[in-house]
């Protein structure tokens, strides 16, 4: 904590009684918040608790029903993004607003170039500017590289360069440590806590407790839209924020019970993957799963996990190595004879691979068995059985809608994910793979989820868990398998394993333990 | 040595590629012409495909955007002439009634624009649809409007005049050729040679092209940085309808004096197959104009002055109609073979929607 | 949730019912538009015509009777075969996320396989013989001429947007080199082909009303069409592989393959339309022989919303206008072109969706198709 901020100052931005109304929601209910010359305020809220919105409104890229903005005391209007940073507010986003084909240095200027003449860009200047601005504040980034080849780390670096080329004086950061390593955490908060000293404002939304704890001055916390409460750090706890987050007493961690460990189920052997540009991403990996035992895989986006999750499936071929399930070779099996084989997926990204929104929900649970008996007899559907047994899932998974025949697309986030769920889970699985299976969902939601999960680990089923949230896989998993550049490079046990070890691994590929001991997979 | 050629014969299919080198040598210079005079209206239209689609906005209505405007040009210069002096410029053959003929076509082919970005951007429409609609749109408008003015049986109001390279020029040896080539053009053909290279240094080293870029790729992105992604969308698009006018003014006021019902005869789609070709680049895609159009100089050069011997006698029995399909089949051919190498820009072809747009 | 299935079949046939009446009003709402903005044109631009007065109002009244009456006839069925089977093509592509501009080069093949048979066989093998013969080997190079853009997009990636369309007019020179040569006889002043219904078996036996048999198997593959889509497993995963491809691949699907069988299917279809209009109608083929087929079908599958029963009642539509274009041109003067700048107009209108504005968003609803997002997203990538 800068504990530098005087309650006595004007704050630099007030926002107050802000709503704002989106078609059959009451996104944000009369919001007030403000944040100080030199303080770090976090927001915290579960996913859809109108975080998101309240910044979109401060942006410029939401237009609130009602309420007021002020800044340094001064009421104004924000119309739009270019006028947000002109009056000194810049966001770093959730999901990177970088352009993945264009360098560093056009990222950082773009939308404010350092001009040579009316027409085109002093791409020189703007090269000296960032490369002065970066070794200012000890980023190690060369302005010509590609986006698209940068770590996800460097990548929030340049979002945060952009922020300080702009001369920003107030900073917002929606969920910046989602998808880092907890060492990468610790170097986001040191330069955050540096901002703050030279006079930023920052406000730091989150939905992870410790975290706020740790980095932020004051914390406010949100609920369905409004604001729930207003804590100082010193004088809470995370029990206490969670209850106010989610508005009842939750579990902080998962009750995982005991895993019933038996055979081998999964067992994969130097199997080598290729991406989507022939690029060798997993250049050879192994890995086992027994049944009744859930397998973590835990790393830094990228390196290798969606390939590695894709093959699984049957979605990717193998260019080299044997998959056996259940003592069965399964290498090579499309994506039908593995879901036949018993292998069940839960795509993090569920409206690609997981559900088509224009169609209806009983259409999209027979998505994987709509050629069988008894949803087809021969060539033809039979519709009465489809909807019959969506009618059943809808109930048995807890699905909100009015009917089966709605599109799929209408659901909430969270419904949609037991729609997935619901399809997947209905038999005994061999083999679960788990794809980010809570991304953005709420607290509910993700509770239901992780109990499936675990009741379809003690019927015996192997489970693979990728997340890129620590947390997740640290809380689920019996073993933790730390993914490196297309390897596994170490697997801990998961009830005794140390966060911070798993992400030096994460961000190395090697820890100081897992040298000493010679573990690998 | 002396076996060689013995040797060839009895291969007559060697034997005919050497023949058909010589051939293609031997008539180089009007080869040349004729493919970068047949690229002209391929490149304008690939260069309005790559400004619409590098800021994010698929045009496959440009086909139709052409056609209006080689008619509008046509049928506005015919209409002009009798009111305006006859003055004709000593070069490119310049006359007031041509000049209002090519503004007025400039002015219909970025109205209709407007309507392909009216529908795409502001109504989200798929843009494949949308354009889709100005094609049928265009063909069913310039047949009508034909089919009236056609009875009355106007003049046009002639067209522009190629730039005479003097001979001492063009006989320069190895270059003269180029030379020729290049310039031996009307003046729509030479502008849209400077724009080539005008557009290609703009989209990689302008303010313009940055943002223009950034539109197209992450449209999103661009706006959190404060670019109206919206206003340059439709910016991009309706410039572009003056490239694609100038291609449909081409055809009606500088290849011919004349208007015929479709007679942009899939240019359009020639032009996008040379733009994805060509990776979106201006000069990639005048590149991949000059192959496809080098088919169309080629068989012309062929079916006027056929090559002599066994050659000549082998490409005779080649029926005229494989001839007139060959820049299509080269098309596709081409457009086959390279797309996989050939990346769009990411967000090409996806409405954009405002995150407050409620 | 609604338990018993009788209620959920209730609520099923009430939603359908009002689904209906939804995705109805746009459609008519769009040609009533276009035929008032028709009206403005015709009247704008009638001083163009031969002794025509300036700005004559009654012009558009003379030129849509005419328009109307011309409809009322034999010849609208005629007419509307083609774009039937045609529009049941192009609406195929759609569900299956594909964009089939190539009904023109597709049915042109369709007419030049009827006309090789009947030419081939003439007179020597009774109809009930030739006429399949006929369709079939129609079908066969129509179903060819739509496999190939098919199967260069599964295999390359190349859009069939620009595929189909290079392909028209490569099959365009190929129907005019075949009937400028091998398709003539041999005695033939000109160039031009038998006439179908004096030297062959081939010609489509007459109906009275609805035209020639040429109807009746438009109208019949109209419920099969519905029938391949709604009812089978191979219609859910055209659909599936149309709205969410790589959904599709995770279900087990092979979306490559369904696009060069759809495609394939969507030329058979076009291909069988051309048969049926050379065949019932027109008998007889210049080497410049040529359709309006391809762009009506994109229209006829637009206005009806992909849907194979919408696009029945589409395609009756444009037939009527087409067959009325030509009593609308002789007796008012009126080029026929009109019919085309109109299809635009009517699409204008509706992919416009002017009803959101005045019924609110539900109306809107009717105007969103599944699929058709997948054709613009395949565009310049490589695909599936």
């Amino acid at each position: 904590m800068t504990g530098q901020a005087d309650a006595s100052q004007v704050p630099a931005l007030e926002m107050r009684g802000i709503t704002k109304i989106y078609p059959g929601v009451v996104a944000n209910d009369g919001i007030t918040i403000d944040v100080r010359p030199g303080e770090i305020h976090a927001l915290l809220g579960e996913n859809g608790a109108g975080k998101t919105t309240l910044m979109n409104v401060l942006y410029g890229l939401a237009r609130p029903n009602e309420g007021q903005i002020l800044l340094d005391g001064q009421p104004v209007e924000i119309a739009d993004p270019a006028d947000a940073i002109r009056r000194g507010i810049t966001m770093v986003h959730q999901h990177f607003m970088l352009v993945p084909v264009f360098s560093v240095a056009e990222n950082v200027v773009l939308g404010d170039e350092t001009m040579a003449n009316p027409v085109f860009v002093d791409r020189r200047e703007a090269n000296r500017r960032i490369a002065e601005l970066a070794r200012r504040f000890g980023f190690d980034l060369d302005p010509n590289e590609k986006v698209g080849n940068l770590s996800v780390g460097q990548q929030q670096r340049v979002e945060i360069l952009k922020a300080l080329y702009r001369e920003a004086k107030i900073l917002v950061l929606d969920e910046p440590t989602a998808v880092l390593t907890p060492q990468e955490t610790e170097q986001i908060f040191v330069l955050l806590r540096r901002l703050a000293e030279d006079g930023r404002s920052i406000i730091f939304i989150s939905h992870k407790l410790y975290e706020v704890l740790e980095i932020a001055d004051r914390i406010t916390v949100i609920r369905r839209g409004r604001v729930i409460g207003e804590r100082r750090p010193g004088e809470t706890s995370e029990e206490d924020l969670a209850e106010l987050m989610v508005g009842r007493e939750v579990e902080l961690t998962v009750d995982r019970g005991e895993s019933h460990v038996a055979g081998p189920m999964l067992r994969v052997a130097g199997v080598r993957v290729l991406g989507d540009r022939g690029r060798e991403i997993i250049p050879s990996l192994d890995l086992e799963i027994r049944a009744g035992e859930v397998l973590g895989i835990a790393g830094v986006a990228g390196n290798g996990q969606d390939e590695l999750v894709q093959a699984l499936i049957g979605l990717r071929p193998f260019a080299a190595g044997t998959v056996t399930l259940d003592g069965h070779d399964v290498t090579g099996y499309s994506p039908r004879q593995m879901n036949e084989a018993g292998v069940g997926y839960v795509p993090g990204d569920r409206h690609r691979y997981g559900m088509i929104s224009a169609f209806p929900i009983y259409d999209n649970l027979v998505l994987t068995s709509y050629y069988r008996a008894p949803y087809a007899r021969g060539l033809l559907r039979d519709d009465a059985a489809i909807l019959r047994a969506a009618q059943e899932k809808v109930e048995r998974f807890d699905i909100r809608t009015p009917t089966v025949t709605a599109n799929a697309g209408t659901l909430s986030g969270g419904n949609q994910q037991k729609l997935v769920v619901a399809r997947e889970f209905d038999r005994p699985l061999k083999l679960l793979v788990l794809d980010q299976p809570t991304r953005g969902l709420d607290v509910g939601s993700i509770e239901f989820i992780h109990h499936q999960i675990l009741a379809q680990r003690d019927v015996g089923a192997a489970v693979l868990l990728v997340s890129a949230e620590l947390d997740e896989i640290m809380e689920m998993s019996d073993r933790i398998g730390v993914m490196y550049r297309g390897r596994i490079v170490a697997t801990l046990d998961g009830r005794t394993a140390d966060k911070s070890e798993v992400g030096l691994l994460m961000a190395t590929g090697a820890s100081d333990r897992a040298r000493a001991e010679g573990a690998t997979a | 040595m002396a076996g060689i050629p013995t040797f060839l014969d009895s291969l007559p299919a060697i034997g005919y590629v050497f023949q058909f080198i010589g051939y293609v040598l031997a008539n180089l210079p009007v080869i040349a012409q004729t493919t970068v005079a047949v690229a002209v209206p391929i490149t304008l239209a690939a260069m309005t495909g790559v400004m619409c689609e590098r800021s994010g906005v698929v045009n496959i209505g440009l086909e139709g955007i052409m056609l209006i405007a080689a008619f509008v040009g046509w049928a506005v210069g015919a209409a002009a002439v009798g009111f305006v002096p006859a003055a004709t410029t000593p070069i490119f053959g310049i006359t007031p009634a041509l000049l209002i003929g090519l503004a007025a076509a400039i002015l219909a082919g970025m109205a209709v624009s407007l309507l392909h970005a009216w529908l795409s951007i502001s109504l989200r429409v798929d843009q494949i649809i949308s354009g889709t609609i100005i094609n049928i749109g265009a063909a069913g408008l310039t047949g009508y409007l034909n089919n009236l003015i056609s009875r009355q049986s106007p003049t046009g109001a002639g067209n522009f005049a190629p730039l005479q390279v003097p001979a001492s020029v063009a006989n320069v040896p190895l270059v003269g050729w180029l030379i020729n080539a290049l310039f031996d053009q009307g003046p729509i053909g030479i502008t849209t040679l400077i724009l080539v290279v005008v557009f290609q240094i703009m989209l990689f080293r302008s303010r313009w092209g940055l943002r223009t870029r950034a539109a197209g790729e992450h449209p999103r992105a661009a706006e959190t940085v404060g670019i109206d992604v919206i206003w340059l969308r439709y910016r991009n698009v309706v410039l572009s309808g003056a490239l694609a006018a100038l291609g449909g003014a081409w055809l009606s006021m500088e290849q011919t004096n004349s208007f015929q019902p479709n007679m942009t005869a899939g240019r359009g789609f020639i032009g996008l197959a040379a733009m994805i070709v060509g990776r979106w680049t201006p000069v990639g895609a005048f590149g991949a104009a000059l192959l496809f159009s080098s088919a169309t100089a080629l068989s012309s050069a062929i079916v006027i002055g056929p090559p002599s011997g066994g050659l000549g006698t082998f490409l005779g029995s080649v029926p005229s109609q494989f001839w007139d399909a060959l820049p299509y089949l080269i098309t596709i051919i081409v457009l086959a073979g390279l797309i996989g190498r050939s990346i769009a820009p990411a967000a090409d072809g996806q409405p954009y929607e405002r995150e407050s747009a409620t | 949730m609604s338990g018993a299935p009788s209620g959920g079949d209730r609520q099923r046939l009430r939603q359908a019912l009002g689904d209906i009446a939804l995705l109805l009003v746009g459609p008519v709402v769009a040609v009533a538009l276009a035929l008032l903005v028709g009206a403005v044109g015709i009247a704008l631009f009638s001083g163009l015509l031969p002794a025509g007065k300036p700005l004559d109002v009654g012009l558009p009244a003379r030129a849509y009777y005419a328009l109307f009456t011309g409809a009322i006839s034999t010849q609208t069925f005629v007419y509307a075969t083609p774009l039937i089977l045609a529009g049941l093509g192009v609406a195929l592509g759609f569900k299956a996320g594909l964009f089939n501009i190539g009904g023109r080069g597709q049915f042109l093949m369709g007419a030049l396989g009827a006309m090789t048979i009947a030419t081939w066989l003439g007179t020597s093998v009774p109809a009930v013989v030739e006429i399949p013969l006929a369709l079939g080997f129609a079908m066969l190079l129509g179903a060819i001429s739509g496999f190939i853009p098919g199967f260069l997009k599964a295999t390359s990636g190349a859009h069939e947007v620009v595929t189909t369309i290079m392909l028209n007019y490569i099959l365009a020179d190929v129907l005019y080199w075949a009937v400028s040569g091998p398709l003539v006889p041999a005695r033939a002043p000109q160039p031009i082909t038998i006439n179908i219904q004096d030297s062959s078996t081939a010609a489509l036996p007459g109906l009275p009303v609805i035209g020639n048999l040429g109807v009746v198997i438009a109208v019949l593959a109209v419920p099969i069409v519905w029938f391949l889509l709604y009812r089978t497993t191979l219609g859910f995963e055209i659909r599936t592989a149309g709205a969410n491809p790589d959904a599709a691949r995770y279900g087990g699907m092979k979306p490559r393959r369904l696009i060069v069988l759809t495609m394939t299917v969507a030329g058979l279809l076009s291909g069988l339309a051309g048969a049926c209009i050379l065949l019932g109608n027109d008998y007889q083929m210049t080497p410049g022989y040529d359709t309006t087929v391809g762009f009506d079908a994109i229209t006829v599958a637009l206005l009806g919303r992909s849907n194979p029963v919408g696009a029945f009642f589409a395609a009756l539509l444009l037939g009527g206008m087409r067959a009325g274009s030509g009593p609308m041109q002789i007796q008012a003067g009126v080029p026929r072109e009109l019919v085309d700048a109109l299809q635009a107009i009517i699409l204008l209108f509706l992919v416009m969706n002017v009803l959101r504005h005045w019924l609110g968003s539900r109306a809107a609803r009717g105007a969103e198709m599944a699929g058709i997002e997948t054709v613009t997203r395949t565009y310049g990538r490589e695909s599936v």
